[in-house]
């Protein structure tokens, strides 16, 4: 059987690089990052070599890298750190975000409503975009905070960040964009001011780096409070003793993502998921591709399959040897059909029949042809089992 | 196959390979239903017979849009309800269907509920039929 995966949007094997790069801080290099004493300052070291990494990949200053947890802890961080600092000067403050935010930011804006702010949550075209115009109407005397996603976790829906940045910084009072980029950091340009961000969320473990460890840039003057105390790590906004080897690998993580050889990785990685575009829809009928086809990460495509569950198209083709995802909703946790497909205008039973498949830079042109014919079966079985082909028969 | 604990070998054994998938083209009841919060579909066929007096359910298949539970549930269904009264099928419960295919995890407790009112559908409109 084989075993061809085909979900790099939800984690990324470690680059063997940066797994070298890392094992010295998980054996020899125990020392803890606050120490005085040589051990210390070794780990300490490499903490802020990895800082400078990822200060230069973003084109800031080291100073505004704050190691977190996750990207998750840093989504949260910036989101309820700025609400938290604004209470002082403001009553009732006003969050805009957009329908197709991961939940990492949904979650914390909809515990904030339930706390006394005001939150605006912008509509999405049919092609999953946000719209310039949409958020110059939701702009308040009270706003805050703006938080876009760069690019959608599932249909990989690249938004308007730099127009967006360029309309905030006009504003009368501030108001501070964040942007959670963890899925466009291997494929995009990071660079902060042409991006006109004041916060942006990475995440190791999507770049080939390990999991447990997400960065958190804010911009100088930003005014942001902790959400955690306990010690003045990371300049006194995310306390807690460094996970050094994590840190170091997000670093080396980084640094591949900005080697010269990750656009080539980018280039046949986007000629494979075009290949998938071509080939599916020639050899399934009736399906749907959801989410801009200009506007959109190079290794994220995002179907619909009517008539084939999604999470029934995902079970039937692991046990095949391949690993996808589904936006749907019969999962382990939710029976919801995904917030993201429905906020594209899809009707639920649409969004039901959905799969996301994402490619990586192992991802060879052998895996996609055998998946694409794997596909094709799985899909036609699972029409068979849902009845789907006898109503498009009778017609 | 992969080993996966949120799929058990039955169930997975059923959605991969069910016995009574497919439509009966001159079924004596046809049951229709929907979950409205997963979106899961289910389409039960009956035949029944007339055995020693008793009406009994002859044959029964099913068509299933869902996941990989709500396949497998609907196949052991069919399974469980054949050769059996009407009454009899109609008490086909959760804790048959977990005797006959294993655990089945809490979030897909629905996908039970789905096929049992299948089942009920197709029974009622056998029933409204013969009026």
């Amino acid at each position: 059987m084989p075993k061809i995966y085909l979900d790099y949007a939800a984690a990324t094997p470690i680059d063997p690089k940066v797994l070298k790069t890392m094992m010295p801080y998980l054996k020899k290099e125990f020392g803890n990052a606050s120490s005085i004493h040589a051990f210390g300052q070794r780990a300490l070291s490499a903490i802020e070599d990895a800082r400078n990494i990822v200060a230069n990949f973003l084109r800031c200053q080291p100073e505004e890298v704050y190691f977190t947890g996750s990207a998750t802890e840093a989504d949260n961080l910036a989101i309820q750190g700025i609400v938290k600092a604004a209470k002082s000067r403001i009553a009732k403050p006003h969050i805009i975000t957009s329908a197709i935010e991961h939940h990492a930011v949904l979650e914390p804006c909809q515990y904030l409503k339930k706390q006394g702010c005001e939150v605006t949550v912008l509509p999405v075209s049919k092609d999953g975009l946000v719209s310039l115009a949409d958020l110059k109407k939701a702009v308040q005397e009270n706003t805050v905070l703006v938080s876009v996603i760069y690019a959608n976790n599932e249909i990989g829906a690249i938004q308007p960040l730099a127009e967006i940045g360029k309309f905030l910084k006009q504003s009368k009072t501030k108001i501070y964009f964040h942007t959670d980029a963890v899925q466009a950091v291997n494929y995009l340009d990071c660079n902060v001011d042409s991006l006109g961000v004041d916060l942006l969320t990475i995440s190791a473990h999507k770049i080939y780096g390990p999991k447990g460890v997400g960065a958190l840039y804010v911009r100088k003057g930003t005014a942001i409070e902790p959400m955690v105390y306990g010690g003045g790590h990371e300049r006194g906004l995310r306390p807690g003793t460094e996970n050094v080897a994590g840190i170091v690998g997000l670093g080396a993580a980084i640094k591949e993502v900005a080697s010269p050889k990750n656009k080539i990785h980018n280039i046949r990685i986007r000629q494979l998921r075009d290949k998938l575009i071509k080939k599916i829809p020639k050899i399934i009928s009736d399906i749907a591709i959801n989410g801009s086809l200009e506007k959109r990460l190079p290794n994220n495509i995002n179907f619909t399959f009517p008539g084939a569950e999604g999470e029934a198209l995902l079970v039937a083709l692991d046990q095949k040897g391949f690993a996808v995802s589904t936006g749907s909703a019969c999962s382990s946790h939710s029976l919801e059909a995904s917030h993201v497909l429905t906020a594209l205008g899809l009707p639920e039973e649409t969004a039901h029949s959905s799969l996301r498949i994402t490619l990586g830079k192992y991802t060879n042109e052998k895996e996609i042809d055998i998946f694409v014919l794997a596909l094709a079966k799985v899909v036609e079985r699972l029409r068979e089992i849902s009845g789907y082909k006898t109503k498009t028969n009778g017609k | 196959m992969a080993n996966n604990p949120y799929y058990s070998k039955e169930i997975l054994e059923h959605f991969m390979h069910p016995k009574n998938l497919g439509a009966i083209k001159n079924a004596d009841g046809i049951g229709d239903t929907q979950n409205m919060r997963c979106g899961d579909i289910m389409k039960v066929y009956i035949t029944v017979e007339d055995k020693k007096g008793k009406t009994i359910i002859k044959d029964a298949k099913f068509e299933t849009f869902g996941c990989g539970h709500a396949v497998a549930i609907s196949d052991m269904i069919c399974e469980l309800i054949k050769g059996k009264t009407f009454e009899q099928a109609l008490r086909v419960g959760f804790e048959d269907i977990k005797k006959a295919i294993g655990p089945v995890p809490p979030v897909k407790i629905h996908c039970a509920t789905l096929a049992q009112a299948g089942v009920r559908a197709a029974i009622e409109d056998y029933q409204k039929k013969q009026k």
